[in-house]
Order: C-alpha cells, then structure tokens, then sequence
C-alpha cells in the first residue's frame, strides 16, 4: 500500500485504499439492507406497501451509489497511475500517516477499554479511572494532579445527576458504590 | 398584526425569573460547549437534553436553544484567538480574524463577529417572526403526498447543493435511511434489520449518532493533529467596542448580503458552514478591498459571522412550520419536542402558542443576552481552552458516553457511539457530508410514514407525486435539485461548444 511513496513524506493509508475500503463496507450494508427486506416482503401487500418495500428501494440505492463511487475512485486511480507512468512516484493524496494513526488509536483503544469498565464497574469508578490513567499516560501529569482531576470530575457527575437533576446513570455489575444508597 | 401580539405573549412567558436563569445558563454552557474542540452545537444539546426531560417544554426549549446560540457566538473565540475554528461554521472566520488578532487587533475583530453574528440572528428571527405563522398557515392544508414531497425536496437539496461527489451525500444519506429502519415498523409492527437481537427493536436513535459523529468523530480528529494551542490573548475594553461599533454601519450592504445569504442557507437545508464560506466568497468578489482579503480585513469577519448566524437561525423556521429541521442542531431541537410529547409540525402554531411564541422571543431575548455575555467574558471563555488537551480529551469522552448512556439508559447505546465516533473520523476524512446522514436518521421514518400513506391513497401509483400544481412544483423542484449535478454539466459543455 505504500511502495510508491514519495521520498521524505512519512508512510501510511492512501486515500484512494481507504475509498475503496469504505465502500466495500458500504456495499455490503447496501446488500444486507436489500437482503433482509426482502426477506419481509417488498412488495404490495393486501393492506398496502409491506414492511419491507420501503427499505428495499433504500438499500438497492445505497448499493448502486457505493458502486458509483467505487467507479469513480478507481478510474481517478487509474487516471493518476496514467500520468505518472514511468515516473517514479505520483503524489498521493494520504488518508492518514501511521504515526497519527498511532495517535488516534492511542484515544480510541482507551475510550474502548473505558466502556468495558463502565459496562463492569459503573460510570463513576470508570470515569474516575479513565481520566487519571488518560493523564498519566498521554499527558504525563504527576499521579497526584491526575487522581485530584479523574476525583473531581467523577464527585462533580454524581452530584449532578444522581443528587441533583435525579438521573441515574449506568452502575454497573458489579456496584462497588452501593454503600451510597443511590 | 396578530403575530406582533402573539411575540408580546411570548415574551411574557420567556420573561419569568426561572426562565430567564435557564437562558443564562444555556448561554454560558453554549459558549463553552462552542469553544471546546468535540463539542458543538448539535452534539452539546444532544447530551444536556436528557437534562431536560423533567422540565416543562417551554422553559426545556429555552435554555437549549440559548446553548445553540451560545455555541454559533462561542465558535468565534476560538478562530480569532487561536486560529481553531471551535465549529465548522466559523473556519471561514479564521481567515481574516486571526491576521486581525496578530496585528493586535484581537478586540476589535471580536467585537466586530459577535456583532454582526447578533446581526444576522436579529434579521433571521425578524424573518421567522412574520414568515413562520404565514409557512404554517399554507402547511395545515397539506397531505401525504405535499408532506413527502417536501422531504424529498429537503434531501435533494442536499444532492443538488453539495460540494462534494453527489454520490458521497446519497451514500451518507440513504445510511441514515437504513439506520432509521431498524426497529419496530411504525405500521405493521414487524421487526426489521434486527437479525434476531431483541437490543435492536429499539433502533438505532439519531442522537447517538450526532453525539459519536460529532463529539467522539471530532476528538480522533484532532488528536490526529496532535493539538498544542498557541493563541493570542485578547481583553475587550469599552472604547475599542464603542470603536468598533462606529465603523460597522459603513459595511452595512455586506452585513444586508450575507444576512440574506444565511437566511436562503438556512431554510434551505444548506446549513451554517456552506452559507458562511459562500459568504465570504462573495464580499471578497464584492469588495473594494477584496485582493487583500486574507490580511486583517473587518469586512472578512463581518461576512462569515453574519451569515452563519443568520443560517443557524433561520433553520429553526422548516423546523417549526414544517417539522422538518434544517441542520443537524435543528434535528436535535426537534427530537427534544417529540421527546416532551410535542408534534412538531404546522399544527404547532395553532395548539401550542405558548410554546411557539416563547421560543421565538426567547432568540430575541437569547442574543441579546448572548451579546452581552460573550463582549464582558471573553477572557474568561479564552481560558478554557488553555487547559490541555490531554485533560479535555478524557472528559469530553467521558460526558459523550453520558450523553448517550442517558437518552435512553442503555449500555448499548454508548458502543454505538463508539462506532458512529469512528464512523465520522472516516466520513470527515474522505469528504462524505455528515448532516444528510443526521436528518436522514431523524426524518427516515416520517418520510417513509408519508411516503407509505400517499402509496395507500394512490393504490401504489407513483404519479400521485404530480397528482396537483402543489405537490408537482415541489416533486419538479426536487428532481431538479436531484439531478443538478449532472445538469450543470450539460450547462457547461453546451455552453463550451
């Protein structure tokens, strides 16, 4: 995927890979759609339109554009790979460079882990947990700075909601807060 | 003049103490929501409004439309002093505001945005005012078919006013679609694209989807970049406002066009980010001084400004009349009224008065306020964003995750907003547009509800779509909407020839 880069540019995605990816995906959405309307019926029933005709026609749509804009990434590809021919490399348009991809998932894979530990322990302990280490490792803040912000903003949410505006949040399987009472 | 003592009604409702302390707060929430990187307007109203489920729906839609307000003024902070915009709708405010900040001019080209954003939502409100009661009168008469018509005006507009590949705005549009599918079918009860998990009967709620799109999708993004601000401090002292304020009425025909700009922008699903770059495209073609446009221009912050705000009110007029919003924060607004058990649509005007009017003297009432707020507090607004990423990021996350725990208290709703976050990193990244995706989810199964009515009327016959000069003008106008990408180029190979 990236054999021809451009010297002194760092590597990564391509736009155009990435183009091709997500209307795969989009594709596939688009015949899944078609699929299970069908299954429900697309066509007139004796009350009317059924289930499923309605989105029937929005997954047959949703197929032929993701179709379209396959075809049109590619011949775009196609029409670069045409100019360039013989030269060493084009530029390319970059989707996203590894190192930032790095850092995107260095966001993404914690805010995962984040919702595991609310689907276990609750929302408080969670969050309290998540923005200490958060801090501690991408911010690289003293221990004691990050317990204090991951505390407060914990203790300042459960007087929100729970005391205040009365809207309990998620407490998890295992509630380690029940001696609360909330 | 029966809406002029319908407004003094409204402003009778809006001014009660409890209601105009909700107004302050929602400013103030509003500014920072706007100046905070992942939180915007259609997100920030997406998670405070779980907040407001207890209150009673005119006081509910106050304070959240003063967040919406505070948001479009908060997005200017931050593109002046820091040269980020807070919202996509105030980049176009970055070109000439930050020069004006780095010449030291920070004060007056504040000044100067938050007035002509005042400006531009003044004339909107003027606008919906007078147009709205007028729009809903004509909509009390329309069918299934004038209903569905419409919709599918709204959606070509999308097409046919994109920037982008027409095919990415269907792609994001028609997923919105089978995303609103999902679930119980309003109408024969059967449950589709669920594949047996009962979690799904559900469906999938557009608020998830604006707060993962909007809020987690903005966050990846710029940890991509991995942020550092730097930006200039600014204190706004009477004599520079006062300054300021004697030189606006020179450009009062800029401040005229892009009010008008916006208000076209905002009916029209365009939205505030297209209007305000149109915007300031043409005051630069307008302008005397448009080759130095780019340099510290007042009149490059005066467009834009006034455009977006003008834009990100009017679309509250569809909303109302119709039912039908015109940007994803107006989507967030009306998933509010239906939540407080609110029909949105023209019988609005005629059954809830109340409501209606409070809500539009409570955006006289919310700018002026607005003004006032962000001219004495900027520095204080400034500050939030000195505080480092690596502690606004966690907490942001951490108040979506609420955000979407909390609309319908489920766990399966924050994994969705997971993957709607990643899904917009995606989308943003390879230019598809996320609003069509937005109101497709919000509208999918109103559109399918007229579309499937006006199928039983007809007995299947699609030409009920032309059936009367209404129905077929709006259909026409849709389709040329739907085709105008491959019209204009005929247009310009015709005319090359």
């Amino acid at each position: 995927m990236n054999d021809d880069k451009p010297a002194g540019e760092e590597a990564g995605i391509s736009t155009a890979a990435m183009d091709i990816i997500v209307a795969l995906v989009i594709l596939a959405t688009g015949v899944l759609v078609v699929v299970d309307s069908y299954r429900l019926g697309a066509s007139w029933g004796d009350d009317g339109p059924q289930s499923g005709y309605f989105p029937f026609y929005i997954g047959l749509l949703l197929s032929v554009s993701s179709l379209a804009t396959l075809a049109q990434v590619a011949f775009g590809e196609w029409k670069r790979r045409e100019e360039f021919k013989g030269a060493v490399a084009g530029q390319r348009d970059q989707f996203v460079a590894w190192s930032q991809l790095k850092l995107v998932l260095s966001v993404l894979v914690p805010a995962t882990v984040y919702v595991l530990l609310v689907r276990l322990f609750g929302f408080y302990l969670a969050s309290a947990l998540y923005i200490t280490l958060f801090m501690v490792w991408l911010g690289k803040y003293s221990w004691t700075k990050s317990v204090a912000t991951g505390l407060g903003v914990s203790v300042s949410l459960f007087l929100l909601f729970e005391v205040w505006f009365k809207v309990p949040l998620f407490k998890g399987e295992y509630d380690l807060l029940s001696w609360l009472g909330y | 003049m029966t809406e002029i003592s319908a407004l003094f009604n409204g402003f009778a409702v809006v001014l009660s103490p409890f209601n105009m302390l909700l107004m302050l707060i929602g400013i103030v929430l509003g500014v920072i929501i706007g100046v905070l990187p992942g939180l915007g307007g259609a997100n920030g109203v997406a998670i405070l409004l779980p907040l407001t489920f207890t209150m009673p729906p005119t006081s509910a839609i106050i304070m959240l439309s003063c967040i919406y307000w505070g948001a479009l003024f908060g997005g200017a902070i931050t593109s002046v002093l820091f040269n980020i915009p807070g919202e996509p709708w105030s980049v176009a405010t970055t070109f000439d505001g930050y020069p004006m900040a780095q010449q030291g001019r920070a004060g007056e080209a504040l000044t100067a945005s938050f007035t002509s954003s005042f400006i531009g939502a003044l004339f909107a409100v003027i606008m919906i005012t007078f147009l709205a009661p007028l729009v809903a009168k004509f909509a009390l008469k329309f069918g299934p078919p004038e209903f569905f018509s419409v919709y599918l005006l709204t959606f070509c507009s999308f097409i046919g006013m994109g920037k982008g590949s027409p095919w990415k705005t269907l792609v994001s549009m028609l997923l919105g679609f089978a995303f609103a599918a999902v679930g119980m079918d309003n109408i024969t009860g059967r449950l589709r694209l669920t594949f047996g998990f009962p979690e799904l009967m559900r469906g999938v709620d557009f608020l998830i989807a604006v707060i993962g799109l909007f809020g987690i999708g903005e966050i990846l993004l710029s940890m991509e970049e991995g942020l550092s601000f730097t930006g200039k401090s600014a204190k706004i002292d009477p004599k520079i406002v006062l300054q300021t304020w004697k030189k606006l009425p020179g450009y009062w025909m800029t401040s005229l066009r892009s009010c008008l700009i916006g208000c076209w922008m905002g009916i029209t699903p365009g939205g505030a980010t297209p209007a305000s770059f149109m915007s300031y495209g043409v005051a630069k073609k307008m302008s005397k001084n448009g080759d130095k446009f780019g340099t510290g221009q007042i009149e490059g912050v005066i467009a834009p400004e006034t455009a977006a705000h003008a834009a990100g009110t009017s679309a509250l007029l569809p909303m109302l009349a119709l039912g039908i919003p015109g940007s994803p924060t107006a989507a967030v607004l009306l998933g509010g009224l239906l939540i407080w058990g609110l029909q949105p649509g023209p019988l609005l005007f005629v059954e809830q008065k109340d409501f209606v009017w409070g809500l539009i003297a409570s955006m006289y009432l919310g700018n002026l306020a607005g003004l006032i707020i962000v001219l004495t507090c900027v520095p204080l607004f400034a500050a939030i964003l000195r505080v480092p990423f690596s502690i606004i990021a966690p907490v942001i996350i951490v108040i979506c995750a609420i955000g979407a725990y909390t609309v319908h208290g489920a766990m399966l709703d924050v994994w969705f907003m997971l993957a709607f976050g990643v899904i917009g990193y995606v989308f943003k990244k390879l230019d598809y547009p996320l609003a069509p995706l937005v109101l497709a989810l919000v509208l999918g199964d109103r559109a399918e509800d007229s579309f499937r009515q006006s199928m039983l009327i007809s007995q299947g016959d699609v030409s009920v779509f032309f059936s009367n000069a209404l129905v077929g003008g709006i259909t026409g106008l849709a389709l040329v909407m739907l085709f105008w990408p491959l019209l204009s180029i005929i247009l310009k190979r015709l005319r090359g020839q």
